[in-house]
């Protein structure tokens, strides 16, 4: 039996080892669970994009779910879910609110044409600090908010297809769940 | 020896001349000075300059935002990183100290909107047993099976040294 031991402990080791590989694979190291899932969103009141002269603020996005989703006209990785925002994520049937952060608003509205405009309203965070309230650290990252105001949901990173059917589909079911 | 005298001094007068009547060092002392503080001087310019009121205030937000992770470049801290959310928080935390905010209160803020990742020391709670006290425990542990085996060894030698024969079984 003692023979044994040391195999035993290999393959230990190469079980632990295996475990950690396909770990790294399932998560992004790189991404921070946010605390502010299931607590109110903070309380922002931004100028939109369309007019700097009008602002929306948290309360009039109340009422109904909503997705908050944070681009940049300088964010390369922006550019690759943007597809998505103008597909399958319209096509979910929640409004879909821009947070254009740290952008020049000209050059965001320039993006926007060149790529399309996929959001029912979108507000500017022009120096960051909404975005520092939102845990935002850089983009693009979306949120889904309930109709009380609550985050119930944020990915980090381009939104991909398999995001949209692996983690938004289901978080949205959770919510259609909670109001029947 | 008046030659010698003479010779000796001719050699420190001529070791001083070419020196111009300053000792030699100076310059190389200074140049190797510049060098050694080159990389203060280019941190010092990575960091946004900030109207601190004084020297303590200065120091203080040095402080804080090294004990600070900047979430977007994970291995830096906020005081070295350059990115552009690194930028952002530093002149957060600075707006609050001068709002009269204490480093507890600012930690906290951060805490609350990036969780725990921000704190270069992890809050000792729960959650956080694992990390401060696993290895304390595998060491343990460790220490506890090397104990137990040298232990046993030592009696199966002295079995070994009574018995007269080897049974072969040793790997």
């Amino acid at each position: 039996m003692s023979r044994l031991i040391p195999l035993i402990a290999f393959l230990v080791l190469v079980g632990l080892f295996g475990f950690g590989i396909w770990w790294n694979t399932q998560h992004d190291q790189h991404e921070i669970v946010s605390p502010l899932i299931d607590k109110p969103a903070p309380a922002f009141a931004l100028p939109t994009l369309a007019d700097p002269g009008h602002t929306v603020d948290k309360a009039s996005l109340m009422g109904r779910p909503y997705f908050l989703n944070v681009f940049a006209s300088w964010c390369i990785e922006c550019v690759h879910e943007h597809p998505q925002l103008l597909g399958e994520m319209k096509q979910l049937g929640l409004p879909l609110v821009g947070m254009n952060y740290k952008d020049d608003p000209q050059e965001a509205i320039a993006w926007l044409r060149e790529h399309g405009n996929p959001f029912d309203t979108i507000v500017t965070d022009r120096d960051g600090r909404a975005g520092i309230d939102f845990g935002v650290y850089g983009a693009p990252e979306t949120f889904l908010i309930d109709a009380r105001g609550v985050i119930r949901y944020k990915h980090v990173g381009p939104i991909t297809p398999e995001v949209i059917d692996g983690e938004i589909r289901p978080a949205l079911a959770a919510l259609a769940k909670e109001r029947s | 020896m008046r030659g010698f005298g003479r010779a000796q001094g001719a050699l420190l007068q001529g070791g001083r001349e070419s020196c111009k009547s300053a000792p030699c060092a100076r310059p190389l002392l200074a140049l190797l000075l510049i060098l050694l503080l080159w990389p203060i001087l280019s941190i010092a310019q990575a960091i946004q300059p900030l109207p601190f009121r004084d020297h303590a205030e200065e120091l203080r937000f040095q402080k804080l935002s090294t004990e600070l992770r900047c979430p977007m470049c994970q291995n830096e801290t906020l005081a070295d990183s350059n990115a552009p959310i690194a930028h952002d928080l530093r002149r957060q935390i600075f707006e609050m100290m001068q709002a009269g905010k204490s480093d507890d209160e600012i930690k906290g803020y951060l805490v609350d909107r990036y969780s725990d990742f921000v704190l270069y020391k992890p809050p000792v709670r729960p959650s956080t047993w694992l990390l401060w006290f696993g290895p304390l425990a595998l060491l343990v542990i460790g220490g506890g099976v090397v104990f137990v085996q040298v232990r046993r060894r030592a009696r199966t030698q002295t079995d070994l040294a009574n018995a007269p024969s080897d049974n072969g079984d040793d790997w």
